[in-house]
């Protein structure tokens, strides 16, 4: 191996980097959903509001030649999303998956039609803040170029996970989420508490797709999310509703993720198809180990469809 | 009311009996009739037309025909190699009139293209990709290009640029045309330098951004400096070696706006050319064969202009391999050759030219190449 070469050391410096790299989406949607789940409703549909957001970003930015600008767009387009899902679910009668479901269709759709015209340009991307300037390996220093996004979400979930214990608006989320019938003795309104919960839910998962559209990979293209929003929804109820715990697991499925290019790129050639599926493993194993046919999964809103 | 409809579905029915009597009678002298009366031609395209890949090389190759007089050309993107394919096609059969189509991914052959042809033997099909056999319906045309030779050329210069003797190349799916390929950029490659290396990533599937991203960011951590592709869109590889600071060779279409510093040369189809010339043929009334190749002679496939970053021996280097292939002498698998596990995969004295059908179903990667097919 030549001195500029990583060798074995590449491995868990592309997993760390890509755990940094591509966690970002993740950790947006799943905070997101995260507030949204607490509150007591489920949306599928954040992978339409994340492949939406990643165009309406992306757009934005080629148009107006402002990444921040895109980021805002994406956040009111996944916010809108969002409120669509909880104006329609608090018709009575109405399945919050199944809608999830069909907004998830509807969003991809609605982002392919519009998003024809942005696949060619270039769009300004989002800048990235060198924390590896104490290195002199320019693989450090790469892995340690750090999105303001990322930056962000790390400032996000301690205060999410605060709020929801010590705030006023966190307690009534979750009072809603664990009992609407002790919500509505107490005078607030389920329904519009889940509306803002969706909406919240709906525009943290739009930033996450100006992430993918803005900065890594960086372009909008209709094959941009391989179902990260879908995943991060999952990835909610393996963090346990705690905004923490969904820090944790984006930053792991990230890292899961890099591992298959990243074995590859040293010379483990044999079985790649199963590396790459190891972020998909790993979350079947952690599912299996920590769950309970006795018991209810901790942590889990009591009025949540699937766990009801 | 109901009289009215009645009346207006026979004469429906009476005028599409003298439209098919009408379209029988012009069949009969078929390239005259279709240069007399226009000449409607389908593409159906996996995915979308400006993708900076293997679409838009397609798109470009429709564009050049647009131009021509009488040609009115039809388009639908995003179309899945699943039964989806036969339905955009009888459309544009049934609806637009489509005598000519071009089905121009791979997997739309068999069996939805072949399944076609026989149901309509009076429209003409043009499939990229596909192997046509004796036997097969005689409408069912399959081309495609030998871009491993420009693949070749893109090594060489590839070989001149790298200075630390490693290259790296994004792959999709270790099937014969990719295997092709990598293997003839790696032999171009130690052509120039016996000691160069090619490492390889098999994403996995055809269009997989963030996986491509993180396959060229892994490769640039193991000091790989210069990249290329096969895959759908390369624009994120090659977006992405160019954010890191080492050079690039294109595929499909030019990818040169996107890495102007770092785009050497790049492998492209000519498809303008092509497409042009297929219709030219059908015009002129000639038969068309079953099974169309062409490489660098014949202008099927071509490269893209240097780069400034490609010093001057590379480009005097790469211009005379390429001055032998345009007469078509020059043979890139000439044995012997070994694969990348020490066996001998084409013995010595034996060369299989370009045109060799046993180079179609590649299953091995030379010695040089870092990476497995399995």
């Amino acid at each position: 191996m030549e001195s500029d070469a990583l060798g074995w050391w590449g491995v868990p410096l592309a997993v760390i980097a890509g755990a940094i790299r591509v966690s970002t989406p993740f950790f947006f949607v799943s905070l997101g959903e995260c507030v949204t789940e607490r509150s007591g409703r489920i949306n599928l549909g954040l992978e339409g509001t994340l492949v939406m957001g990643a165009m309406s970003g992306y757009g934005t930015a080629c148009l107006s030649g402002s990444p921040w600008l895109g980021i805002l767009a994406a956040g009111c387009a996944g916010g809108l999303f969002g409120i669509l899902h909880a104006l329609l679910c608090s018709l009575p009668r109405v399945n919050d998956i199944a809608l999830g479901i069909a907004l998830m269709l509807f969003g991809t759709g609605l982002a392919f039609f519009l998003g024809k015209p942005f696949i060619q340009p270039k769009a300004p991307g989002l800048p990235s803040i060198d924390l590896g300037w104490w290195s002199s390996l320019p693989q450090v220093r790469s892995a340690l170029e750090v999105n303001v996004l990322f930056l962000a979400g790390i400032a996000a979930a301690p205060l999410l996970a605060w709020g929801f214990r010590n705030s006023r608006w966190g307690m009534i989320v979750r009072m809603v989420g664990d009992s609407s019938d002790a919500a509505r003795a107490m005078g607030y309104s389920p329904d519009r508490v889940r509306l803002l919960a969706t909406a919240f839910g709906g525009f943290m998962a739009g930033v996450g797709g100006s992430f993918l559209s803005l900065y890594y990979p960086g372009a909008w293209s209709e094959s941009l999310s391989s179902g990260q929003g879908i995943t991060a929804v999952a990835l909610v109820i393996f963090a346990r509703w705690n905004p923490l715990g969904c820090f944790w697991a984006s930053l792991l499925f990230g890292g899961a993720g890099a591992l298959g290019p990243a074995l590859q790129s040293v010379g483990v050639t044999e079985g790649y198809y199963l590396f790459n599926a190891a972020p998909y493993m790993l979350t079947l194993l952690i599912l299996i180990l920590s769950s309970s046919s006795r018991r209810r999964l901790a942590g889990a809103p009591a009025e949540l469809s699937v766990t009801r | 009311m109901s009289h009215d409809f009645q009346l207006s579905r026979r004469s429906l029915l009476m005028g599409m009996v003298a439209g098919s009597a009408g379209m029988l009678a012009q069949s009969v002298p078929f390239g005259r009739a279709l240069a007399a009366s226009g000449l409607t031609v389908g593409f159906i395209y996996v995915g979308p037309r400006d993708d900076y890949g293997y679409n838009q090389a397609h798109a470009q190759g429709a564009a050049a025909l647009k131009s021509l007089p009488g040609i009115k050309v039809t388009e639908e993107e995003n179309v899945a190699e699943t039964i989806a394919v036969e339905k955009t096609m009888e459309s544009m059969i049934n609806l637009d009139g489509a005598k000519l189509i071009f089905p121009t991914s791979f997997g739309y052959f068999d069996p939805f293209v072949l399944k076609m042809a026989r149901k309509y033997p009076d429209v003409t099909f043009m499939h990229c990709g596909g192997l046509w056999k004796p036997g097969l319906p005689a409408n069912a045309h399959s081309y495609f290009g030998y871009i491993d030779e420009a693949e070749y050329l893109s090594g060489i210069v590839a070989a001149h640029v790298s200075k630390k003797k490693k290259l790296g190349f994004v792959a999709a799916k270790p099937i014969p045309q990719v295997l092709r390929n990598i293997n003839s950029f790696t032999l171009g490659a130690r052509s120039v330098d016996p000691a160069i290396t090619t490492q390889v990533i098999f994403t996995g599937d055809w269009s997989l951004p963030v996986k491509e991203a993180e396959a060229t960011n892994s490769l640039a951590d193991q000091g790989v400096d210069v990249f290329t592709c096969h895959v759908d869109s390369p624009k994120v590889v090659i977006e992405t070696a160019e954010h890191r600071g080492a050079f690039t060779c294109g595929y499909h279409a030019s990818q040169a706006t996107l890495a102007p510093k770092g785009y050497l040369t790049g492998a492209e189809w000519n498809w303008e050319k092509v497409y042009a010339g297929f219709i030219a043929d059908i015009l002129a009334g000639k038969t068309l064969p079953g099974l169309i190749r062409g490489g660098l002679k014949e202008g099927t496939v071509r490269t893209s202009p240097y780069g400034a970053a490609v010093p001057a021996a590379a480009r005097s280097q790469a211009d005379a391999v390429k001055a032998k292939f345009e007469p078509g002498d020059f043979v890139i698998y000439k044995g012997p050759i070994k694969d990348n596990k020490g066996q001998t995969v084409i013995a010595g004295g034996v060369s299989q030219g370009q045109t060799d059908i046993a180079l179609e179903s590649m299953n091995y990667l030379v010695e040089g190449v870092v990476g497995s097919v399995a």
